[in-house]
């Protein structure tokens, strides 16, 4: 006999269904008002268009912002995946004294205020007499981005059987060979894993790029700054969708490497298996 | 048996691992020779695996030598020691197929004209592995990745094989098979196989010779047999399957032989053991369950004992009687197989028991 569950009451669906809503709908205007042929985003929709879309090559700004994303966030991910890999692996592999505390001081930018991180960065960069550009925005962004980047490489690093990185010495390999051999090629989905999240995180980031940059602009505040003309609203908003179907493509291939990587390392050996 | 005349592999000499005040292996010293399978046997934490990982070069010893086939291993790291190691996770390199694994520490030596494949094919062949070179780690059952870790292993033609507890986490069947398999395997190899096992059985039904090890020492090198029979003291006897003990006065004790006395069994003339230092007045004899035989109706023995059973447990083929014996502070345990009624025998029967008294062995207290 096995006890079946149903979903108690209609309540809770309903509950359920308006949470989805509440957090997706406005999401979904954003692509709606991008093909309606009108400049205002107001229903009934005008008409069908992609007009907004063609603008968009065309305009030299847009392609700079752009270009400047792509540097930024390239730098950034590569060097908190970097970073990431050397902390991920010492927290999951050793033990030592602080351990812990030092886990969580490294994923505390996660929760502290985005304003309070970027005002005392600028304070920081400007004391060391860097002259604001889109360097100290990679540096700004480094930051932000390893919580996430020690996030998916704990869990890829995490079980990771110790025993493999021996039986590779037993067999004749160099340290270095092992790490080539073995221990990278095990944790490589984890590593792109995280490279890809971190630039999801970097080319969406705001404030702190807002903060840090100095004449250059990234994609979000190009977009901030066209907020402020009406007529621009509607390559915004085709910007806008553009952006967040590149984010939910990146993070989605992102999650699937890291549960790959996961299994990969935590399934592995004959007594579990 | 040229025994003697072997050369020796491996030469463990006061060999002390400490962690802290902790001691994980105390002052071990064992030859391991040419062509033989040894094993380490002992319960968690007596220092076998510690043993086993300081001649693989995981470990180093705190102070104490060893040596492999004459070489000293000091400074010598893992990568470049003449031992292979088979695993208890069994570490197959989930992202390679068997083949890629077999052929991963051939790799390096960058072999001539196809010679590695040849040796990967050879292997494979030995392990009964062939045609299963393009199979992942992860669609191998666990007695296939067993194999895979042996065949990864032999490759390399190491002069010792490590085996890390290779058979635990396999099911009865498939254990009893294997052993025979890596005894046969052994044997046709001829390489020197150095066995990790807590496991009495396979330990006896495996190796030429076997150590015994309790918290960090080792208490006993012998064969299988002189282990099983001739126990050094009661921890030994009683790790290697069921034993009586019988408390013992001694007598007389000269060069070769003891003479105690008993309440069970009177007095009582033994070989003395290698080993034994009279600790006091007292001695501890043992015989093993299945020395002691049961007399049916008249038949008598030149060496016998009387008493009542009190218990009876059936387990098939065999049946374990508890004897009282009038004297004895603990009743006899009795293994008697199951071809004349030993398993109708009612409790409460009177029964005599025929010993050897050859099979009494003498224990130091």
């Amino acid at each position: 006999m096995r006890a079946r569950r149903f979903l108690p009451g209609g309540w809770l669906s309903a509950y359920a269904f308006l949470y989805i809503v509440f957090l997706y709908l406005p999401v979904i205007f954003l692509p709606i008002f991008s093909i309606n042929t009108a400049p205002t985003p107001k229903f009934p929709l005008a008409g069908y268009t992609l007009k907004w879309y063609e603008d968009l090559p065309n305009t030299p700004a847009l392609l700079d912002a752009a270009w400047n994303s792509l540097v930024v966030g390239v730098s950034a991910s590569v060097l908190a995946t970097v970073l990431g890999i050397l902390a991920a692996r010492s927290i999951t592999r050793y033990r030592y004294p602080g351990r812990r505390t030092i886990n969580g001081l490294i994923m505390a930018p996660l929760v502290l205020p985005e304003v309070i991180v970027a005002i005392s960065m600028l304070l920081v960069m400007l004391q060391l007499g860097l002259s604001l550009s889109l360097f100290t925005v990679v540096l700004g962004h480094v930051l932000v981005c390893i919580p996430y980047s020690m996030t998916v490489l704990t869990s890829g690093f995490e079980g990771f059987d110790r025993s493999l990185e021996e039986a590779s010495a037993d067999l004749g390999e160099s340290a270095f060979g092992t790490f080539r051999r073995v221990t990278l090629p095990m944790v490589a989905p984890a590593i792109i894993s995280s490279l890809l999240v971190c630039f999801t995180i970097s080319l969406d980031e705001f404030i702190i790029a807002f903060f840090l940059t100095g004449t250059e602009a990234t994609l979000p505040i190009y977009i901030w700054g066209q907020l402020r003309f009406a007529s621009k609203l509607p390559g915004v908003l085709a910007l806008g969708t553009l952006l967040l179907v590149a984010s939910f493509l990146l993070m989605t291939i992102a999650e699937i490497l890291r549960r790959r990587a996961a299994r990969r390392t935590q399934n592995e050996g004959g007594l579990y298996a | 048996m040229p025994e003697q005349l072997q050369r020796s592999m491996i030469e463990i000499k006061n060999v002390t691992r400490s962690y802290g005040a902790f001691k994980a292996l105390d002052d071990a010293s064992l030859t391991i020779r040419e062509g033989e399978f040894f094993s380490l046997l002992g319960p968690s934490g007596c220092g076998k695996t510690t043993l086993l990982r300081m001649i693989a070069g995981f470990d180093n010893p705190t102070s104490g030598s060893i040596a492999v086939g004459g070489q000293p291993m000091e400074g010598i790291p893992a990568n470049r020691r003449p031992t292979n190691m088979v695993f208890q996770s069994y570490a197959i390199f989930p992202h390679l197929n068997v083949e890629q694994n077999v052929a991963y520490g051939l790799k390096r030596l960058k072999l001539q004209g196809g010679e590695e494949k040849r040796r990967v094919e050879e292997a494979l062949a030995q392990v009964s592995l062939t045609g299963l070179g393009k199979r992942l780690a992860t669609e191998l059952s666990g007695g296939q990745r067993q194999r895979v870790a042996l065949a990864r292993a032999l490759v390399m033609r190491p002069k010792v094989l490590l085996l890390d507890e290779p058979l635990s986490a396999l099911d009865k069947k498939l254990r009893e098979q294997m052993q025979v398999e890596l005894r046969r395997l052994q044997q046709a190899v001829g390489i020197t196989f150095v066995l990790v096992t807590h496991d009495q059985y396979e330990a006896l039904a495996m190796s030429d010779r076997i150590a015994v090890m309790f918290g960090g020492r080792i208490a006993q090198v012998a064969s299988p047999k002189e282990i099983y029979q001739r126990p050094v003291n009661r921890q030994v006897a009683d790790f290697l399957g069921g034993m009586n003990f019988v408390k013992a006065e001694i007598v007389e004790e000269n060069g070769a032989t003891l003479v105690v006395d008993t309440l069970g069994f009177g007095r009582v003339k033994t070989d003395k053991p290698k080993a034994f230092v009279r600790n006091g007045g007292g001695a501890t004899l043992g015989i093993r369950p299945e020395r002691l035989r049961v007399l049916w109706d008249n038949a008598t023995a030149k060496f016998e004992v009387a008493g009542k059973v009190v218990e009876r447990h059936y387990f098939g083929e065999i049946t374990h009687l508890i004897v009282e014996i009038p004297g004895l502070e603990k009743p006899l345990s009795v293994t008697e197989t199951n071809d004349f009624g030993a398993d109708d025998i009612p409790v409460g029967t009177s029964v005599r028991l025929a010993y050897d008294p050859e099979a009494l062995v003498a224990m130091a207290d």
